[in-house]
């Protein structure tokens, strides 16, 4: 049952505005650090490794334990249970044990009177070091055999034959950089002392179920001791899934040791160095394919810099692989994946989680049979598009919702793609410096969690006696707006607006055993949940007016207007009271689990994802060929969200995603010395889209034919992630229009980031090879 | 020792002990005023934007300028207005720039909306730097990673520039008025340092106080020094703020050129440096945001002696000079002599930049200045070039260049220039001069580009100067490039 009531629709479709815009533009809005200190707070920094691999030869605190302020310096042996913040394998230690394995890795906590007191004794602490042999890039950890996990591989058909026998055959690799999340609230946590073991947590994460039970498991105590609890991130991105527990951990161990609470602020540089980011890879392909672009066979291969850990890595790069068939169908395709092991922080979750960097895999693969045979690059791409017995992918899902096609003609007719495409042709026949180019790129993002157990919500619903409805559940907010959307989803349960359904911060003690609020699933899942516990409530209710009333349950109806009861209109206040005086429970828990999965990853086989989102983009860029600067001078989407629970709020993850995306591809760069340092660690360095980087041209739509096939919340789709992947039409463009510059080039040789130096160099190349 | 502001239509006397306590600090944890918001601790992310005002001479206006709170020092506030996010909505109702944002659906996670808020606040009464500068100009300053900016950007069109009624903040103002420099003998918050601020009135008060105390740190914008405080830890020694200074706050124009005083923030000299040339104009935008702009000064950013700072090569290629001051005595460089060598200046204790002086080109020179960074707007330089030409004829008759990013210091092309001068202005030339380029400097590689690419990108400029002259139809800028309509 998961159609709305076709006679209600009062809250879901609507562009009602995100629940604390009020807050957040009067300041408002609370976020973690707002909350007032508590007496006696303690702030918190980490001593930090300055080597990328090495043995603690000595360790000596007594000036760190001697600076003003200072009251208390924890390392690994004072932690009570088990030192670990990971969420996969416990080989995320909180506090170094011996050995470093990465630069900036925390060695000892220092607890101070202010943060810039546990900050400068922080600094103070001396350390020797045995170095070990360290392994920071891609090519070293490939070269050395550096893994976090076995490689794995995905295949379907006989790619080698496929290969030997394919008229053209072209092979190449590109490299793709890491992002930084960079929200824009740092990492925060707070601690509250409890009585006995029990303790508050206040943590800006994405995941407060796995903050309790690490924090639990650090302290030695039990889930039910640990309350975990968050209101809004500012920004979360990924980067508050796993990285959040470091923080929130350093906090539960200084008031576990000193009954006092803690705060944990990061400081932007320190985030920047102590959390993980997206993984960057390097890819290689082998493709075979026919005289019109139709690709015959193809092996690819996906190699990733993991960094120290394992964290979600296996997750992420079996997402990568899931994504390197983008909307194509692939004969007979071979996908291995190699996780390496790198001296570097552990990279983790960022929207898309490995999904982009496959992605951009196939849409180069495209590009460059696009080049070799001359070819619009859109025509190959619709030829390889999946179809009706072309729809089976390389880990043997059928595709059933397939609406790429429609939605990349749709977009091409609108955004006058072909016509465009002729107009560059001339501009660029005329302008030997400046260079345009125009891609068209589509999407089609797998949603689920692909670990099964992941995809399920839990919601606990109270309707108060005056009418007045408060709903929690395990999803978390950062902006994505999942709080409006599940209260959207409620009211319309009820009948009643949005507005009047009361949001409340989340918390591990209300509803238990929760999922990150992760992989585009939050209104999936959670919107599910709170739904079954709003239905339920409902029920109840209309089974007391049918009693009450002495009527029938069919004449009992929730409309805008007001709650009918055979010849009675009442409202909500009013049934409410009249339940609780007749002893009907008003409060209800609802839980979702989505169905169809089967996955079996040892043969990375079966059915990951309950069905796919879609969306394609249009970007036209301009290239100076003697600067290398680029300019994205006009950007047209098209993007399907299912029957949207709030085109308001979809439109901005739109927008926002394809300009994260834009970042990721062109301006945001992380660059690691070789001895391991980040050099990137903050805004001065590290550059993130700005307003004037938007395209002076933007327009982003909805797709009208949009609607889940499968029974999601109302039909709609997840919008979190997908967007984001939009932005390779610009890393295309890009590509299109420096190979514009090289007369007869039949290639690509634009890595990203692309940046002024990186256009440059693959001008450069492209220049030695085609000359 | 109290300093005084006007907040929200009161006086407040604020307890400063520690002189390099920030804005953001005081308003979060000490006014708990938590609705600015702290980004990134310096300057760069305009989370924690807020407006400060200053009175007029006349005592008749206000000039409101946007800022960033994270790093600007609690006693810079001295005798001034400020307005926080909070500060705007009015009887329970929203300013329109706020209703906006709402409206549009401007915000998402909300975390940087109230510094948007507020530069876009700014743009609506006037402040500095905001006339007739776009509204993605106005808030380049500030980030924000959720919503890809174009609803923040409608909500600023929609709010042209009004102004406000500053009467009562005016009365206020007036009342606190200091007639003696601000004098505090502080310590730090933490360590218990002593620490002195002093804001001298006069030139020569500063130059008094600089004598009795040579190691005393003189501070203008505090957008470079503010960061020693809050990223690496330094306890300041005692400190010598220009900012009330008058003298050094003066720009005299004239048909020789322009003198800018020390303590003229970018703000302050965009309109006067476009004047003399608009290629200048233009690198001002293009140095961070409206924020920095409005704080940061031409004189900070030649004395801090940074390798990337982005006037000094512009200012060299036009053949400024420096006024140095200790005591009574001054003394005038070119300005390229006072970078001596990395982190080196020929600036002895006691001694501060008291002007800058830049001649004005010839109307028939060709000035190029070309910022190279990662990002076009608010970001640091790889590579600034700076080009001063002129011809006679066929000929190149004089050159000026200089580059940053290219050595240890803002550095004059010397080898380049002479493959020019007295050279036919024709490609072969330009191919020698693009040669010399590589006796005149030896770049590094770091995050922001190797040092290939330095070379290369300062080659490839001199190119396109080349084909700008010769038809500046082929080499348009991107800036002037329009979409396909096809």
């Amino acid at each position: 049952m998961a159609e709305a009531d076709p006679d209600i629709r009062q809250a879901v479709g609507r562009p009602v505005p995100h629940d604390s815009a009020v807050g957040h533009v009067s300041g408002a809005a609370i976020y973690a650090d707002d909350l007032p200190q508590p007496p006696g707070l303690l702030h918190l920094a980490f001593g930090q490794s300055a080597r990328a691999h090495a043995r603690i030869v000595s360790l000596d605190l007594a000036k760190v334990r001697e600076a003003p302020g200072v009251v208390a310096v924890y390392i690994a042996d004072d932690i009570p249970g088990r030192n670990s913040v990971g969420p996969v394998a416990a080989d995320d230690l909180m506090l170094a044990d011996g050995e470093v394995y990465f630069v900036g890795q925390p060695i000892f906590l220092v607890a101070a009177t202010s943060p810039r007191a546990a900050r400068m004794a922080a600094k103070m602490g001396e350390v020797s070091y045995k170095d070990l042999p360290h392994v920071i890039t891609v090519a070293d950890a490939l070269a050395a055999g550096s893994k976090v996990e076995d490689s794995q591989v995905m295949a379907r058909g006989d790619a080698t034959s496929a290969l030997a026998d394919a008229t053209h055959r072209l092979t190449g690799s590109l490299e793709i950089g890491g992002q930084e999340h960079f929200y824009l609230e740092g990492q925060v946590a707070q601690t509250l002392p409890g009585e006995g073991d029990a303790m508050h947590v206040i943590s800006s994460t994405q995941h407060p179920s796995e903050v309790q039970h690490l924090i639990a498991h650090l302290l030695g105590v039990g889930s039910a001791d640990i309350t975990v609890e968050l209101r809004r991130m500012g920004g979360g991105f990924g980067g508050k899934e796993t990285q959040a527990a470091l923080f929130a951990g350093a906090c539960a161990l200084t008031t576990w040791a000193t009954g006092r609470p803690a705060r944990f602020c990061a400081d932007r540089d320190d985030d920047m160095v102590l959390t993980g980011k997206r993984h960057d890879f390097t890819i290689s392909y082998d493709v075979g394919f026919d005289d019109n672009g139709m690709i015959e066979g193809i092996n690819i291969e996906l190699a990733s810099r993991c960094g120290a850990t394992l964290d979600l890595s296996s997750a992420i790069n079996d997402r990568a692989m899931f994504h390197a068939d983008n909307c194509y169908y692939l004969p007979a395709v071979g996908i291995v994946s190699h996780r390496l092991r790198t001296n570097t922080v552990s990279n983790t979750a960022f929207r898309g989680f490995g999904g982009p960097q496959g992605m951009i895999a196939i849409e180069r693969v495209i590009d460059e049979i696009a080049a070799h045979l001359r070819l619009d690059p859109l025509t190959v791409r619709q030829a390889n598009l999946y179809g009706p017995g072309r729809d089976i992918t390389p880990y043997h899902m059928q595709v059933e919702d397939n609406v790429a096609p429609a939605i990349m003609e749709e977009l091409a007719q609108s955004a006058n793609y072909t016509a465009r495409r002729e107009a560059i042709a001339a501009f660029n026949a005329q302008n030997p410096i400046i260079k345009k180019g125009i891609a068209l790129t589509p999407v089609k993002f797998g949603i689920s969690f692909t670990t099964k157990h992941l995809n399920q919500a839990g919601a606990l619903i109270n309707l108060y006696a005056d009418g007045t409805i408060l709903v929690n559940h395990g999803g978390t907010e950062m902006g994505q707006g999942l709080m409006i959307k599940v209260a959207q989803v409620v009211a319309e349960v009820f009948g009643i607006s949005a507005q009047s359904v009361r949001i409340s911060a989340t918390r591990t003690d209300k509803v238990p055993n929760t999922s990150a609020t992760a992989a585009s699933s939050g209104s999936d899942l959670n919107g599910m949940a709170a739904r079954e516990a709003a239905l339920t409530i409902k029920a109840r209710l209309i089974a007391m007016l049918a009693e009450q009333f002495d009527i029938d349950p069919d004449r009992v109806h929730f409309s805008p207007d007001g709650i009918v009861a055979g010849e009675a209109r009442l409202d909500l206040a009013a049934v409410a009271r009249m339940a609780h005086i007749a002893r009907i429970s008003l409060s209800a828990t609802g839980f979702y689990a989505t169905p169809k999965l089967k996955y079996e990853r040892s043969r990375h086989a079966g059915r990951p994802f309950y069905y796919f989102a879609y969306g394609a983009a249009v970007s036209e860029v301009a290239v100076d060929t003697l600067t290398g600067e680029h300019k994205v001078l006009a950007v047209d989407i098209l993007h399907d969200v299912g029957k949207s629970l709030n085109p308001a709020i979809d439109l901005g993850q739109i927008e926002g995603g394809f300009i994260q995306g834009m970042g990721w591809l062109t301006t945001e760069e992380l660059v690691f010395a070789p001895d391991g340092r980040l050099l990137t660690h903050a805004p001065a360095t590290y550059k993130i889209p700005v307003a004037d980087d938007r395209p002076g041209h933007m327009t982003m739509a909805l797709w009208s034919g949009g609607r889940n096939v499968e029974e999601t919340v109302h039909r709609s789709k997840a919008v979190g992630e997908p967007p984001f992947m939009l932005a390779i039409s610009v890393f295309s463009a890009l590509s299109e229009a420096i190979r514009a510059a090289v007369p007869y080039a039949r290639s690509h040789t634009l890595d990203a980031p692309a940046t002024p130096e990186r256009v440059l160099a693959a001008l450069a190349k492209l220049r030695s090879t085609d000359a | 020792m109290s300093i005084r502001f006007v907040l929200d239509g009161e006086i407040v006397s604020y307890d400063c002990t520690d002189p390099t306590e920030t804005l953001l600090e005081m308003l979060r944890y000490r006014l708990c005023r938590t609705g600015t918001k702290e980004g990134c601790a310096e300057g760069d992310c305009g989370a924690c934007t807020v407006l400060l005002g200053e009175l007029n001479d006349a005592g008749t206006a206000i000039a409101w300028r946007a800022v960033n709170a994270c790093i600007l020092f609690v006693p810079m506030l001295d005798g001034r207005a400020l307005m926080t996010v909070e500060s705007l909505a009015k009887d329970g109702a929203l300013h329109p720039v706020q209703q906006s944002l709402v409206d549009l659906h401007g915000s998402q996670c909300g975390f940087c909306t109230p510094g948007f808020v507020m530069s876009l606040y700014g743009r609506a009464i006037g402040a500095c730097g905001t006339k007739d500068a776009p509204v993605s100009e106005v808030i380049s300053g500030n980030l924000c990673r959720c919503t890809g900016y174009g609803p923040i950007i409608a909500a600023g069109k929609d709010n042209p520039p009004s102004p406000q009624d500053d009467t009562p903040t005016i009365t206020l103002l007036k009342q606190i008025g200091r007639t003696e420099p601000l004098l505090i003998d502080g310590a730090d918050k933490v360590t218990g340092t002593a620490r002195s601020w002093f804001a001298p009135h006069t030139v020569a008060q500063m130059a008094d106080r600089l004598q009795q105390r040579p190691e005393a740190q003189v501070l203008a914008g505090a957008t470079d020094v503010g960061l020693w405080v809050t990223k690496q830890l330094r306890e300041l020694p005692d400190i010598v703020w220009l900012g009330e200074v008058a003298e050094l706050h003066t720009m005299q124009e004239d048909d020789a050129g322009l003198t800018l005083g020390a303590g003229v923030s970018f703000t302050m000299a965009q309109k006067a440096l476009a004047r003399l040339h608009p290629q200048l104009g233009s690198l001002v935008s293009r140095i961070a945001g409206v924020q920095v702009r409005n704080t940061g000064t031409i004189g900070g950013n030649i004395a801090n002696g940074s390798p990337i700072g982005d006037m000094p090569p512009a200012l060299i290629a036009l053949g400024a000079t420096l006024t140095l001051r200790k005591g009574a005595e001054r003394r005038q460089m070119p300005l390229e002599e006072f970078f001596l060598s990395y982190g080196k200046q020929d600036r002895t204790t006691g001694e501060f930049v008291e002007q800058v002086n830049v001649p004005r080109p010839h109307p028939d020179a060709l000035i190029r200045i070309a910022k190279f960074s990662k990002r076009f707007t608010s970001d640091i330089s790889a590579v600034l070039g700076a080009f001063h030409l002129t011809f006679e004829g066929d000929k190149v008759a004089s050159a000026r260049i200089a580059f940053g990013g290219m050595a240890g210091t803002p550095q004059r092309a010397i080898a380049t220039e002479e493959t020019l001068i007295g050279h036919e202005w024709c490609e072969a030339t330009i191919e020698n001069a693009a040669k010399a380029l590589a006796q005149d400097y030896s770049p590094l590689s770091d995050l922001r580009g190797s040092a290939e690419y330095r070379l290369t990108v300062a080659a490839n400029l001199l190119r396109r100067i080349w084909h700008e002259r010769q038809n500046p139809d082929v080499a348009p800028s991107l800036h002037d490039v329009e979409p396909s309509h096809g």
